[in-house]
């Protein structure tokens, strides 16, 4: 007898399941993490795909083709020790021949082209964007890369903590935060060059260039202070969580809970951020080499190739427009990558 | 205005005070970290005349001293000391002479700017999804990912080489569009995208229907409730506009030869004019840091809802 307003458990709710019962529960999806499902996400969005693609081509090429390449971004063509400069080779239009490739041509010797032509010092000018594109990549990611280290360590140390510490290093934010950072960068970059010179002379450093590290330098002292705010504020909303309270409760120290539960949870605000920082960095070298204040010379970056394309900028016009291109094509692919990065990881955005 | 906001706006104000003091002291300690003086780059003088510049530009005194002076003078005086370049003018007559020409250029950029975003913003957003849209996101997506120095360039290439429709230097009135145009184009494009997705934001709030709903006339409706309420994002993009606008024209003002204070400073860094490149560094950042002031308690008094913290 049914007794509906009984305490009694009616059995025949706790029967085995039958094997076709078991069928038809069985989750026939295969499980997905929050990454595979990002990725789901990202590949959908064509958008950003293509993006990917782009900067993934551009990166790939910018590291291989130097490699096989018979023209280096340096060596001036015409110029053969022991002999006076050949000036057939300065200033080349795009696949023309010096006077002595010429005569090899004659021959029947086959001459690698000069694709974009040579630049007013004899130098194949394909090769040169080639290096410079590779230059200001991996400028942009050094320097994001740094900016990503000191802002995800100060920033989780002023969440964690809290109290004074975080009210320090938030004062100290507020103030750099108000400063304007592009002037500053300007005049670091005119002052760190001069100083730092006569130090990295020999080291491993000197073909970097002081210029570019005092580049690093500004980047690590001016701009970690945005992603120090992200994830201050990514920290305070996590450390609330009950599973830092049993990391607590368990006796796990403050470093221990900051490295193993708050900054994997906030990996995906980081690597967003990050990815916006790099056209940024871009950005910021190329504007510093236009200045003249980015790269030493012979080394080209897209910046510095723009800049010096402005003085035969009548006769050969296509000298500013192939760094140009280069330069839009790696901040668009970048700019809308990232933003497909936060419409596929950021979880809060999903709806 | 109540308390809570009058506090809020003096703890801003007393930062602004701070920041600049900050910039003052960190611009006049890493001048002077520089190896080597300034006057070692010319014909090397003799020791005694090296002695006499020395004292004359009271680079002879301690470090401290010398800061203190700098400090006391701008405070006091408004002085930035003396151009080492250019003889017998002072930092602030330099800075002064171009000031007019850079003032005209930056403002005329950020009121184009601010207008055109709006309007191509606005109408984006209500015409969402449509093609007028589409084109206008595809050209500000292209625009924000150019850099003005790149922009600055092709637009000298196609109007003064090619066409010969305005002239290459920047001296003249007609010289002064092609640059404005090229700072305008960055925040124009930042301007579109931020009323945009503000507009769009504002459109879908219960307020909109219930005006709709109610009987308000759509032009009513976009002008008088949507429009308004959209524009307090971009009230925030005032000041990061004219800290843009002031380094923007630093390479714009080289581009187009015009003769403005951006021409002057990034002279005095090849020229390594040390005092010039600290009055103007330090009078270009007060200035960004005033307009971030303005726009921070601008912010705070037209949207109520904002809390302080």
């Amino acid at each position: 007898m049914k007794k509906n307003f009984g305490f009694h458990v009616d059995l025949d709710m706790f029967i085995p399941a039958t094997d076709e019962d078991k069928k038809y529960l069985v989750q026939m999806r295969p499980s997905s993490t929050f990454f595979k499902d990002g990725v789901k996400r990202l590949y959908k969005n064509k958008v950003a795909f293509v993006s990917l693609i782009v900067i993934v081509l551009i990166t790939v090429s910018s590291i291989v083709i130097p490699m096989f390449w018979p023209y280096s971004y340096e060596s001036q063509l015409g110029i053969v020790p022991g002999k006076p400069v050949d000036p057939s080779y300065k200033n080349l239009k795009p696949f023309e021949y010096g006077k002595t490739e010429k005569v090899a041509i004659e021959n029947g010797k086959s001459v690698f082209p000069h694709i974009f032509g040579t630049d007013s010092a004899g130098r194949d000018y394909f090769i040169r964007v080639i290096y410079g594109t590779r230059v200001s990549l991996a400028v942009g990611f050094f320097a994001s890369l740094i900016v990503l280290l000191i802002g995800t360590v100060i920033g989780s140390i002023s969440g964690y903590f809290g109290g004074k510490v975080d009210l320090i290093i938030m004062r100290i934010v507020d103030i750099i935060y108000s400063l304007p950072d592009m002037l500053l960068v300007i005049l670091l970059a005119t002052v760190m060059r001069l100083k730092l010179k006569p130090v990295i002379d020999g080291t491993p450093l000197e073909t970097i260039g002081s210029n570019i590290i005092s580049l690093f330098i500004v980047f690590a002292l001016l701009y970690w202070v945005s992603m120090c705010r992200l994830i201050r504020g990514q920290i305070l909303s996590l450390r609330e969580q009950e599973y830092v309270l049993s990391a607590k409760a368990t006796g796990a120290k403050g470093k221990w809970i900051i490295a193993k539960h708050l900054i994997p949870n906030c990996i995906s605000v980081i690597v967003i951020s990050a990815a916006l920082q790099i056209p940024s960095a871009i950005f910021t070298e190329s504007y510093l080499s236009f200045l003249g204040l980015g790269v030493n010379a012979p080394m080209p970056s897209l910046g510095s190739l723009a800049s010096e394309a402005l003085n035969g900028l009548t006769s050969h016009t296509y000298r500013l427009i192939i760094p140009a291109i280069v330069i839009s094509l790696i901040v668009l692919s970048l700019n809308l990558l990232g933003d497909g990065l936060r419409d596929a990881f950021d979880p809060k955005l999903n709806n | 205005m109540d308390s809570k906001t009058a506090i809020y706006i003096i703890k801003r104000i007393l930062l602004a005070v701070f920041t600049v003091w900050v910039v003052i002291t960190v611009t006049f300690f890493i001048m002077h970290f520089v190896p080597g003086g300034p006057f070692d780059s010319e014909k090397a003088p003799s020791a005694a005349i090296k002695a006499a510049m020395e004292k004359k530009f009271n680079l002879d005194k301690p470090l401290f001293t010398q800061y203190t002076d700098y400090l006391k003078d701008i405070v006091t005086k408004f002085d930035f000391g003396p151009s080492l370049k250019k003889r017998g003018r002072s930092v602030v007559d330099i800075i002064g002479d171009g000031m007019g020409t850079s003032a005209k250029l930056g403002l005329i950029a950020a009121a184009a700017a601010t207008v055109c975003g709006i309007v191509l913003g606005a109408i984006a957003a209500l015409r969402r999804n449509k093609i007028i849209d589409r084109v206008i996101m595809i050209i500000t997506t292209a625009f924000v990912s150019m850099p003005s120095f790149i922009i600055g360039s092709i637009l000298l290439i196609l109007f003064s080489i090619k066409y010969k429709v305005f002239p290459a230097n920047g001296s003249t009135a007609e010289g002064l569009v092609l640059p404005i145009i090229t700072l305008a184009l960055y925040p124009t494009a930042y301007i579109t995208r931020l009323t945009r997705s503000s507009m769009l934001d504002v459109l879908g709030q219960d307020y909109i229907r219930t005006a709709k709903a109610k009987g308000v006339s759509s032009a009513n409706v976009i002008f008088g409730h949507a429009l308004k309420n959209s524009l307090i994002p971009v009230l925030t993009y005032v000041g990061p506009m004219l800290a843009y606008i002031v380094t923007g024209s630093l390479v714009v003002e080289k581009i187009f030869a015009v003769p403005g204070i951006g021409r002057a400073f990034v002279n005095s860094i090849t020229g390594r004019d040390y005092p010039l490149i600290m009055g103007t560094t330090i009078i270009l950042a007060t200035l960004i840091v005033i307009m971030n002031l303005i726009t921070d308690i601008l912010y705070k008094v037209v949207d109520p809802r904002i809390s302080f913290d």
